[in-house]
């Protein structure tokens, strides 16, 4: 077994933090003012993974790969676990003893993800993703005297371990059949309907677990419920990381099986579907985190494209989009986070009169809503256009056609929350003044929005990097 | 990076947006109006180098390139012809002439209102300029944020419905329009315009593509029956917004059929010239009818836009010089005529409080300077001869009448509805009873001062049409010649054995013209 210190370095890195997390939460509570720190040096980890990404090679007997697109995630998984730390700091319905323990299983979740970015083989893959979704399974249900947030993380645990058992059943066909759990290998297989239906089996049920963590229809209707139980700041990262983890495995797996099997016309339909059926549900939607979460099974299908197109310029536009809609769900939930100040779920009436309680809460929140929706100037407009080039380049033009009409049935819903921060009258309080909403961390906010910004102005250095490692995956 | 050294439409784009930031730092309101009217000014002294435009020419100017996204082959790729120069113009000049017509108008919100008008005129700036397919997108979109704003903050009573409806419309309209784009790029690899118009595309490809950008275009020009959205937001936006509308956003649509529609899917706009000159004597004919019966003067002004606009695609789509050149000119004429007519009725609301036809009667006598500007830019719109509206709408109709005398006749009745509407209104303002002008005071000095400028414009325009039509000569010969070659190419290889179905289709439909 090959194993090299340099290439694990990020992996080492966040490994100290959960060992520190961990002396935390069976130490004394005077040692907790340390959690402050833990979004920078999350932040420092960005900084690590960035160093890393000169290395690349194979280790663990050829399971764990680490190369462009490994250490571009892995930047990314950083980048989102520091901005959730920081959301999550002042999270108002956790009780004080279980702080330390909620950083501990964040940060291991991002350490699932961080070993899925890098997992080459089907087993390694299986036991990342497990990591990511054990720690959620803690996480959700941390949402003290909310009787929803029991009922979310029973459903994430049950329709997870189903969806667990339905990977575990497909691995086992793929591994009966083709008797090798490699990606590598599995490349050089038959993937014929006509030849060995079992594999092709397999396959789709290995792939309904990374549907799953994406919300791919028709394994999405979890994730509504679950972030509408699961306390703002939970939602923030489930929202957006383990999304991230689904894609890189997706961008794997597309870019090792040939793109002309059956089974990418199946992810085609699924694409489409997702998308009309995400949309059309949050079209009626007045709970925030519940129309983020609808809106989530659409994106899920615009991610897609890429990976149906499974090319190198559609999955670096898979890369990318999975980046900026990192960024910006977690502006939209920045903004969601420091209104809730009770921790409460949002109601879009509760956005009224943003603009008048706080101008650059607004702004961020229009930006990101802009985003979401794929308007230019954002990241957003860019990382869809990436999309809709690469499938309409691989014969997708129905698909394409798809996704650009679901972008105007979107605008509605997005524009709502637009409409309600900047047109509505806001609340007043009994001496006739508009409530202003006290603002800490608006900078951060603001940097997330100038980020989702500057990406759509200017994507060349993010994009090259994606392709870089959508480059390093197809020859 | 740049022919002339001097980055002219760069700077015309980005200082409105930078300068935008600069009102974060301001806080008292008569100092945003100053700043923004300064901004104004100075962004007309930056358009100065534009008069150094080669008129021999039909080639790009002032063009600057610099890549991108280069993993797409996308540039930052503008410059200007005869087409897009008089509309920069026009766009830099009405910047400071909203800062005044908005001076005692807006009253809320002042900073942001500034800010969302240097937003819109950068992005409008941009449009006209862009000549990369995803930079055009870009500012095309990004346009809307403002105007949405504009209309949703500072609108009337009917603010929400009015800026949803715009904002979907037009949104919604422009999705299939980047599908259009995408296949563009996958066809050739480029997102360059110049290097666009210079591929031959099949039919079949033109047919599609063609009718996904002309949705786009013909929600914004608009075209009947898109044109829903248009009263609606112009009946609720504030002043400047009106004339933003009216002005620039409106010629957008027109704007996208000549230079990409044209260029680019000549076939298919051959193909479909029947339907779109078929909708376009519709929207003549009803956006006419509707403004005669409006009580409403912004409603009135807003259907006379449907009216006047299908003049301008109507003068695309007979592919004749004088038609192309009329509807050019109309597009310039109208952002002028109805520009002003939008900032007279508001300077009236601000004095009556009402938009009524029958609140704001009997000006003539008590409000003769209002009267007067009021007469000159009404006169102009219907296209009475010594005024700009003469001088396009002549030549779009001499285009039409080259075309066919029937199409011809067929508009003949927009034009005297146009002058039946617009004298209705003109005699019932001046001469109406009974009058509550007696109390109102009579144009003010800021009022001259933006008003004047539009009135030397129509004067100008529609007595020394020659400098304008001189400008945009030489672009639209080779527009027409480009056109007429690729279409007669398409005919040509449309003859070889096996073409695709719809190319046989063809000839059969409009090969007798040839």
């Amino acid at each position: 077994m090959i194993f090299q210190i340099e290439l694990f370095i990020p992996e080492l890195y966040l490994l100290t933090l959960i060992g520190g997390l961990f002396v935390l939460t069976v130490g004394p509570q005077s040692w907790w003012r340390f959690l402050r720190y833990l979004p920078l040096a999350a932040g420092v980890g960005i900084g690590v993974a960035a160093v890393s990404f000169q290395f690349s090679g194979l280790m663990f007997y050829g399971a764990y790969q680490v190369d462009a697109l490994s250490q571009f995630f892995k930047l990314a998984i950083f980048l989102g676990l520091a901005v959730t730390c920081l959301n999550a700091m002042n999270q108002p319905t956790l009780s004080e003893e279980k702080r330390p323990d909620y950083f501990l299983f964040l940060c291991l979740s991002a350490l699932g993800l961080m070993l899925l970015s890098s997992a080459v083989e089907l087993v390694t893959i299986f036991l990342a993703l497990e990591l990511a979704s054990y720690s959620l399974y803690a996480l959700i249900p941390l949402r003290s005297k909310e009787p929803a947030a029991a009922e979310a993380g029973i459903k994430y645990i049950l329709f997870g371990a189903v969806v667990t058992a339905l990977a575990m059943y497909g691995l086992s066909y793929i591994l009966g059949v083709h008797h090798t759990t490699y990606l590598s290998e599995l490349a050089t297989k038959t993937w014929s309907w006509s030849e060995t239906p079992a594999a092709l089996i397999g396959i789709a049920l290995f792939l309904g677990a990374l549907f799953y963590k994406l919300a791919l229809f028709p394994l999405h209707f979890w994730c509504p419920d679950v972030y509408e139980g699961a306390s703002n700041e939970t939602a923030a990262f489930v929202a957006t990381l383990p999304k991230l983890g689904a894609v890189v495995v997706l961008v794997r797996l597309s870019s090792l099986l040939d793109p002309s099997m059956e089974v990418t016309m199946l992810l085609a339909v699924l694409a489409a579907v997702s998308m009309t059926f995400g949309n059309l549900c949050a079209l009626v939607q007045t709970d925030l985190k519940r129309l983020l979460g609808y809106s989530s099974v659409s994106h899920a299908g615009y991610v897609m494209l890429g990976i149906v197109a499974g090319t190198p310029a559609g999955l670096s536009a898979a890369a990318f989009y999975a980046v900026v809609y990192l960024l910006m769900n977690l502006a939209c939930f920045w903004v969601i986070c420091r209104l809730s100040t009770d921790g409460r779920n949002l109601k879009l009436d509760d956005l009224n009169g943003l603009y008048q309680r706080s101008p650059g809460l607004a702004l961020v929140l229009a930006v990101s809503a802009f985003a979401l929706v794929g308007l230019p100037p954002t990241a957003g407009f860019m990382g869809k256009l990436f999309l809709l080039n690469s499938a309409w380049m691989e014969g997708y033009h129905w698909l394409v056609i798809i996704a650009v009409l679901n972008s105007a049935i979107a605008i509605y819903y997005y524009l709502n929350l637009v409409r309600h921060a900047y047109t509505r009258d806001a609340p007043v309080n009994a001496s006739g003044d508009v409530q202003a909403v006290p603002n800490p961390g608006l900078l951060w906010g603001g940097l997330l929005a100038a980020a989702v910004l500057w990406l759509g102005v200017a994507p060349g250095t993010i994009f090259t990097m994606a392709q870089v490692a959508g480059a390093a995956l197809l020859p | 990076m740049t022919e002339s050294g001097f980055p002219v439409l760069s700077a015309l784009i980005f200082f409105p947006l930078l300068a935008a930031v600069g009102l974060f730092f301001l806080r008292d309101e008569r100092t945003i109006r100053l700043y923004t009217l300064v901004v104004g000014l100075i962004e007309m002294g930056l358009a100065a180098p534009l008069f150094q435009f080669d008129l021999s020419t039909a080639n790009f100017q002032f063009v600057e390139i610099m890549p991108w996204v280069p993993a797409w082959n996308m540039n930052y790729h503008v410059g200007v012809d005869g087409i897009s120069i008089l509309m920069i113009f026009l766009t830099v000049l009405l910047l400071p002439l909203c800062v005044l017509c908005s001076w005692t108008y807006i009253g809320k919100r002042i900073k942001e209102f500034h800010f969302c008008l240097l937003l819109m005129i950068g992005a409008c700036v941009g449009i006209f300029s862009a000549l990369d397919f995803v930079l055009f997108y870009i500012f095309w979109e990004a346009m809307l944020i403002p105007m949405f704003l504009l209309i949703a903050v500072w609108g009337g009573p009917n603010k929400r419905y009015a800026s949803l409806k715009f904002f979907i419309y037009t949104l919604a309209g422009s999705t299939l329009f980047l599908a259009a784009i995408v296949a563009f790029f996958v066809n050739t690899g480029t997102f360059s315009i110049p290097e666009l118009m210079t591929h031959e595309y099949a039919f079949n490809f033109q047919f599609w593509t063609f009718l996904a950008m002309a949705l786009a275009f013909a929600i914004k020009v608009p075209m009947f029956p898109f044109h829903t959205w248009l009263p609606a937001a112009h009946v609720e936006a504030p002043t400047a917004g009106s004339v933003l509308l009216a002005s620039i956003l409106l010629k957008m649509g027109t704007y996208g059929f000549l230079r990409f529609c044209l260029p680019l899917t000549p076939a298919a706009s051959e193909y479909f010239a029947p339907l779109m000159i078929t909708i376009s004597i519709v929207s003549i004919l009803y956006g006419g009818v509707i403004a005669l019966g409006q009580k409403d003067m912004k409603k009135l002004i807003a259907y006379s836009s449907v009216a006047h606009m299908g003049f301008v695609t109507l003068g695309i789509f007979v592919f004749t010089m004088r038609g192309v050149e009329g509807a050019i000119m109309q597009m310039i004429n109208h952002g002028i005529t109805t520009g002003a007519l939008f900032m007279l009725v508001g300077a009236i609301y601000e004095r009556s409080h009402s938009r009524e036809i029958a609140d704001n009667m009997g000006l003539g006598k008590y409000l003769p300077a209002y009267m007067f500007f009021f007469g000159l830019f009404a006169i102009a719109s219907f296209g009475f001869p010594g005024t700009n509206g003469f001088v396009s709408e002549a030549l779009v109709l001499i285009g039409v009448f080259e075309a066919n005398y029937l199409l011809g006749a067929l508009t003949i009745p927009g034009v005297m509805l146009a002058a039946a509407y617009m004298l209705r209104l003109g005699l019932k303002l001046a001469w109406g009873q009974p009058s509550q002008a007696a109390n109102w005071k009579d144009l003010n000095t800021r009022e001259w001062v933006y008003l004047a400028p539009l009135a030397v414009l129509v004067l100008y325009l529609g007595l020394m049409p020659t400098l304008a039509l001189k400008t945009i000569n030489p672009s639209v010969v080779h527009l027409l010649n480009q056109y007429e070659t690729r279409k007669t190419l398409h005919l040509e290889s449309s003859l070889q054995p096996e073409p695709p179905a719809q190319v046989v289709q063809l000839p059969a439909t409009r090969g007798t013209d040839q």
